[in-house]
């Protein structure tokens, strides 16, 4: 009996100050979830970290606002980038019906598998990340959108920029996902109609180490640039070991080695003139970069939000938006996304299409200079200052 | 195909071979002294090239303007030692505990500690998401034969490895720490009532084991002159099925079982009519039907001496 008198006081005690605790939030606004999925291990996991924080930082921002109506909660889930590892994850975010909806996916194979569950469960996704263009043209789902533009278009101006530069003789190394296949039959369908010529095509899987022998046999095959549709793990890997084979032609990538770990991987003297492709402008020459950057610095995360973060901030932003303009139910969030007509983005003026796919009319050429990702007008490059490896 | 061409693939074929040659004695090695398949060893190569890496990066800063040659002798005597010590580590704290235990717990707990130790690496080395470069310790010179090009360290790292693959197989069949790893291997029971340390013998072993994995990351390293995490989860896949085509339990036979996958791949990168992605499934296919024509492996284990 004495021990029972003593437990209760303090029992009532911690029940009421945790009631004085939780109470003042509850007053004040709802919690709503939103979600994120990236690759935040694993070999692209630099990517998907900066995404992660882009994101993470639309939702600190809505809710240092005291206008917002609503407190928000990220829930973000990594999917490896790994088709099978995404597919459990994106069910277990869209089953979660406290989950309104979710900036999702870096990694194309992983993007395709996932906008059936998505669909299933009526949740909205923004896919901030993911280039092929079946994610968005591949369905008809109201719930898939993408800031972010495809891989064709991508291609297309990469094509017509090599030919500009006089290139006629290419070798493709692609990796064998549906990314790196789709990369591979984009650029070679622009540039061959363009009259250039693809000498050979190799595709490698996304774990492989060793590219010697493929190396050796495009060195054979003479090509004046080798053209990489992949992620920035293999183009490292490849940059290096063409060094190494002296393999002296014009690196080109895509947008999925537009990275700083590039390189820092290859690092800064090997990866100079390193060619890539990438939507929308840099973040210093968007209206709202330098807050952007400024706001991502003072939250202090380990990581650089790296090329994709403005994508994945664009993408949380709309989320919330639509959440705090339409209310937070999953089919309101749809309706609200789908009548969005230029709407001011970090990214740019976004509209989506009847397939939820933004209509992204920029596309930046980027070259390796001096160990930084520079614009290409703005590069010696252009200027002819500097030129790109041209073999005779 | 000219002759220059095919040089120049047999060249890469045999670093390639080489590398996985290393990977594969440390898996023999283990087998023949325990019984078991460490599956972290793959790992232990990845940990070689990092704590090179991490070496090569405190000497730079402690001694500066130490010359390249000595800071690569470094890198390596530090690299092999440290992992020589992480693979004691592991012997004495996960495995030996688990001697009683179905070797299936063995397995799983060895493939678990591949995970730990990959994920370690990637989540407390700096920025070790993203791949490394890795220093350039050994001289640029490059001869050109034709279309041929020979590069010196290619050349001092195969030669390298040579020597430390004479050097294992000296040590195990002309020493007393050899002999007593061979009787461990043969009965370890009948090695103990012969007064042999069975626990220092397995320490030894794993030490071995493991510096040679170290020399292969570093080899890794250099020969590439990029690093990152990941790089033993598939070493140590094909590390493994060297060993068993070899035959699991015999030295020679890791080496042979190295070489002979290092060529498959290239062969199924530059022979075959298909396209070369599909160059480790035509190796690890080729696997399985050696493996159907020699159940223990190429050089089998032979009863009365089996590392």
């Amino acid at each position: 009996m004495m021990k029972k008198s003593v437990r209760w006081p303090v029992f009532g005690g911690a029940f009421c100050l945790a009631l004085a605790l939780s109470a003042v939030p509850v007053l004040a606004k709802d919690t709503v979830k939103v979600g994120y999925i990236g690759p935040l291990t694993g070999g692209n996991s630099a990517i998907g970290l900066g995404a992660r924080n882009s994101a993470d930082l639309a939702v600190r921002l809505q809710n240092a606002d005291p206008k917002s109506k609503y407190q928000y909660e990220l829930v973000a889930l990594d999917d490896e980038c790994k088709a099978n590892i995404g597919v459990q994850v994106a069910t277990k975010m869209a089953a979660d019906a406290k989950i309104l909806g979710a900036a999702t996916h870096y990694c194309s194979a992983v993007a395709l598998g996932t906008v059936d569950i998505y669909h299933r469960f009526k949740m909205p996704a923004i896919v901030w990340g993911a280039v092929e263009p079946k994610i968005t043209y591949g369905n008809d789902y109201p719930e898939i959108f993408r800031t972010i533009g495809t891989q064709e278009y991508q291609n297309k101006v990469a094509a017509a920029f090599m030919r500009s530069q006089g290139y006629k003789k290419f070798a493709i190394i692609h990796d064998t996902t549906d990314y790196g296949k789709a990369h591979k039959e984009f650029f070679t369908q622009f540039i061959t109609a363009g009259g250039a010529e693809v000498v050979g095509i190799f595709g490698v899987t996304a774990e492989q180490q060793d590219f010697t022998t493929e190396l050796t046999k495009i060195k054979a095959l003479n090509p004046e640039v080798l053209y990489f549709g992949g992620l920035t793990p293999l183009g490292v890997r490849i940059r290096s070991q063409m060094d190494k084979l002296g393999l002296k032609v014009q690196f080109e990538g895509t947008s999925g080695i537009k990275s700083d770990a590039y390189i820092s991987g290859v690092g800064p003297a090997l990866a100079e003139g390193t060619l890539s492709f990438l939507d929308g402008a840099p973040v210093e020459k968007l209206e709202g970069g330098k807050a952007f950057t400024q706001a991502y610095a003072q939250q202090g995360y380990a990581q650089p939000p790296e090329a994709m973060g403005i994508f994945a901030f664009a993408s949380m932003k709309q989320i919330i938006d639509a959440i705090e303009k339409a209310g937070p139910s999953r089919k309101a969030i749809v309706k609200a996304l789908q009548g969005l007509k230029e709407d001011d983005t970090l990214i740019g003026k976004v509209t989506y299409d009847k397939h939820g796919q933004n209509a992204i009319p920029l596309m930046t050429k980027y070259v390796v200079q001096d160990g930084k990702w520079t614009v290409w007008e703005d590069s010696e490059y252009a200027s002819g200052k500097r030129s790109l490896i041209k073999v005779k | 195909m000219d002759i220059s061409l095919l040089l120049q693939f047999f060249i890469n074929g045999c670093m390639l071979g080489m590398m996985y040659a290393l990977v594969a004695v440390g898996f023999t090695l283990f087998f023949g002294v325990l019984d078991v398949i460490v599956f972290s060893h793959g790992d232990s190569v990845m940990v070689g090239a990092f704590a090179g890496l991490t070496f090569y990066l405190l000497g730079v800063y402690a001694v500066p303007g130490l010359p390249v040659w000595a800071s690569a002798f470094f890198v390596f005597l530090a690299g092999m030692a440290f992992v020589a010590g992480a693979g004691m580590l592991i012997s004495r704290f996960v495995i030996m505990p688990l001697r009683a235990a179905p070797a299936l717990n063995t397995l799983l707990a060895t493939m678990m500690l591949g995970t730990v130790m990959r994920e370690a690496v990637r989540l407390f080395f700096p920025d070790g998401s993203n791949p490394k470069p890795f220093p350039r310790l050994l001289p640029d010179w490059s001869w050109k034969f034709g279309d041929v090009l020979l590069r010196f360290d290619n050349l001092a790292l195969f030669v390298a490895g040579c020597l430390l693959i004479v050097g294992v197989a000296m040590l195990i069949n002309h020493t007393r720490l050899g002999m007593a790893i061979r009787a461990v291997a043969q009965d370890a029971e009948a090695a103990q009532i012969m007064g042999v340390n069975f626990p220092l013998i397995v320490l030894a072993t794993f030490a071995i084991g493991s510096a040679v994995a170290a020399f292969a990351g570093l080899m890794n390293g250099l020969y590439y002159n990029e690093i990152n995490f990941n790089l033993g989860l598939l070493l140590g896949a094909i590390g493994f099925s060297s060993a068993v085509i070899g035959g699991l339990g015999n030295v020679y036979g890791a080496i042979l079982g190295g070489f002979v996958f290092a060529f498959l791949q290239v062969v199924g990168t530059v022979a075959m009519p298909f396209s070369s992605a599909y160059k480790d499934v035509f190796a690890f296919g080729v696997v399985i039907v050696l493996m159907a024509i020699f159940p223990t492996g190429i050089l089998s284990e032979r009863q009365s001496q089996r590392v």
